[in-house]
């Protein structure tokens, strides 16, 4: 099967096999306690005249560790090595098509990454007095503006750390909003499609989970949603365009039957990059919007860097916000920016300002941008999404055959049918054609889920090739042999096929250098 | 894909053994195919109250969370507590040793409501 290459492409493309593994390396790359020899070292003290204390002299003997701990023993030369080749095996944005739907991996402009380590910025310290950091807080004053003007909201805390704290925050300025109204509301209503971070988000704020089913169509089912309504519903929190990549055309019906029994809208702004620019949440009815940076407004995920959750508000709810905020003063106080807490604050959410760098990246994004531009973005990202599902709608099933917006969801159940491949090994193969898995199993409610998200940055030329690539890979597994290649996919990388179930099922969460090297 | 003659089965993938005057039940051959390996069973605790349809626990696999659901009401009398080791036994022997757990139901005649063998074997053949 390795010899098949029967693709040509019709234009070189960015990524695509240009990068296909393996980037670098046949084998796994050894840990650091693999690679440890006693008496390695990586550090030198500087030496300072300051005589030696022994250990014993400085620690009661009930503190001590009855011997060293067992830390790796490497060279810098080693050291540096190591963690140049797992970077060079790191599939990244910067590096090629990175189609995980849900997730928004569109590519982080190196601009954002220049302001954000300029010293003015990066070298002051976040417990400075506000009149020395005037430039800081007119920053921060600015991204919360141009958040609310996007969002259609008044006003936003820029603290929550992420997605995720930016959820719980939400809820409990629903909580906050509730109990100033002298109401104790135990239920919350999400979707069935939703992303699992709500329901966990939902419990954590002490609420309890309520699911609406979605109809045939994929959107909420407004019938559904209305026999679940009462006046023990705190609120509801959607996606829109929902995790089916659908923009929910009821909405206007749907946050009108949730404000009439008092119930508050929760926007979930993990899909913001399909209508950014175009519609706003606030206009929809909504009455609380996270909005995650990392995603939209391009600033890293995950271990790139701290992420960050803005929450915004409509005017009812802007008492509650977290504080302090970064505040505008009135004219001719002195300083033009400050701090300010309402007593009805539900208090801080993060230490500080929030992360704030990340903050400043996401200023620069917009500004970079401006408004046309944000459209610009939308635009392009619900076009290059619909070209893919357009194109492989004869390969893989099209569960919901209509318009999409930002990403699309396919599925593998037919070709999972007839050759026994499913959507893992197709996910498993694509890596070894130079291109990131797309989402897999999710939304639960497709079954042998593909969730495709191009977002705005990829081109045409690259589009092809990931098109190519899946279709290739479909076209694999009617092959005699086909369907045992995918399955044992992928054949190419350092690290092949990992056994995920035995990973969850014998859990170790630490490293034992005796027990897993075997020393 | 087993469907064994003699169980009663929900549309939501449980089956149901009548044992005496209890319902012993489990998940199908057919779901636990579709979770993938399970790697994890949140068991409901014994002395619960379930409506039918309510939550019985939780079966997480590598490719998701999945709810069990009652298939009737009634009260949770025993639970296959070997899954908390064992997970793995609910995809390879879904009908007899990846039992889930036991119900006392309020309702005798309940499983009347539910499935047969070629009931159920139409649902997923659908």
């Amino acid at each position: 099967m390795t010899d098949v290459v029967t693709d040509v492409m019709p234009e070189p493309a960015a990524g695509g096999r240009a990068l296909s593994a393996p980037l670098m390396g046949r084998d796994a790359e050894p840990t650091l306690f693999e690679l440890s020899q006693p008496g390695r070292r990586s550090w030198q003290l500087r030496t300072t005249g300051v005589p030696e204390v022994s250990l014993e002299d400085l620690v009661p003997a009930e503190h001590r560790r009855p011997a060293p701990p067992g830390l790796a023993e490497v060279s810098e030369r080693d050291l540096v090595g190591h963690f140049t080749r797992l970077s060079h095996r790191q599939f990244s944005v910067d590096l090629g098509a990175y189609p995980l739907g849900s997730c928004t991996m569109k590519y982080n402009p190196k601009i954002c990454d220049a302001v954000a380590v300029l010293p003015g910025l990066a070298d002051v310290h976040p417990g400075a007095p506000a009149s020395c950091t005037q430039g800081w807080l007119q920053l921060l004053v600015e991204l919360e503006q141009q958040l609310c003007e996007i969002t259609g909201m008044a006003a936003a805390t820029l603290q929550p750390a992420a997605g995720a704290a930016g959820e719980l925050t939400g809820l409990l300025l629903m909580r906050a909003w509730h109990d100033a109204h002298g109401q104790t509301r135990h239920k919350v209503v999400i979707p069935d499609s939703a992303h699992g971070t709500n329901p966990a988000s939902v419990t954590l704020g002490g609420y309890e989970v309520v699911t609406v089913p979605s109809d045939a169509r994929g959107c909420v089912d407004l019938d559904a949603l209305r026999a679940v309504l009462d006046e023990d519903v705190a609120g509801i929190m959607l996606t829109n365009p929902n995790t089916l990549g659908l923009f929910e055309e009821d909405i206007v019906a749907i946050a009108a039957a949730v404000h009439e029994v008092g119930g508050l809208l929760y926007y979930d702004g993990a899909n913001l990059n399909a209508i950014v620019g175009v519609v706003r949440p606030g206009d929809m009815g909504f009455d609380i919007v996270h909005l995650n940076l990392h995603k939209t407004f391009a600033t890293p995920h995950g271990g790139g860097g701290p992420g960050a959750g803005p929450v915004a508000v409509s005017q009812r709810l802007v008492p509650y916000l977290p504080g302090p905020r970064p505040t505008r003063l009135a004219d001719g106080a002195g300083d033009r920016y400050g701090w300010s807490t309402t007593p009805e604050s539900i208090g801080r959410v993060h230490s500080w300002h929030g992360n704030a760098l990340v903050l400043a990246r996401a200023l620069t994004y917009l500004l970079v941008h401006g408004g046309d531009g944000l459209k610009q973005v939308a635009q392009l990202a619900v076009l290059n999404a619909n070209w893919l599902r357009t194109r492989l709608s004869g390969t893989y099933d099209v569960p919901y055959d209509r318009p999409c917006m930002h990403e699309c969801v396919l599925s593998a159940s037919s070709l999972k049918k007839s050759t026994g491949v499913r959507a893992l090994d197709v996910a498993k193969r694509l890596l070894e054609e130079g291109f990131h898995s797309p989402t897999v199993y999710f939304p639960l409610i497709v079954d042998e889920a593909l969730m495709l998200e191009p977002t705005e940055t990829e081109s045409l030329q690259t589009l092809e090739a990931l098109a190519t690539a899946l279709e290739k890979i479909a076209a694999e597994a009617v092959e005699p042999g086909g369907a045992q290649y995918a399955a044992e996919a992928p054949h190419a990388t350092p690290v092949r096929r990992v056994d995920e179930a035995r990973a969850a099922r014998t859990l170790v969460p630490t490293f034992d250098a005796r027990r897993d090297v075997g020393s | 894909m087993q469907v064994p003659d003699g169980l009663h089965y929900s549309t939501d993938h449980e089956w149901v053994r009548q044992e005496g005057d209890k319902l012993r039940i489990g998940i199908t051959d057919y779901a636990q195919d579709a979770l993938g390996d399970v790697v994890f069973v949140s068991l409901p605790e014994i002395g619960a109250h379930v409506d039918a349809q309510g939550v019985l626990g939780e079966v997480e696999s590598t490719k998701s969370v999945s709810e069990i659901y009652a298939p009737v009401a009634g009260e949770v009398v025993a639970v296959n507590a070997s899954l908390s080791q064992a997970p793995e036994q609910l995809n390879s022997d879904p009908y007899g040793e990846g039992w889930i757990c036991e119900i006392a139901p309020t309702d005798p005649d309940a499983v009347a409501g539910l499935l047969d063998a070629a009931g159920y074997s139409e649902l997923i053949a659908s």
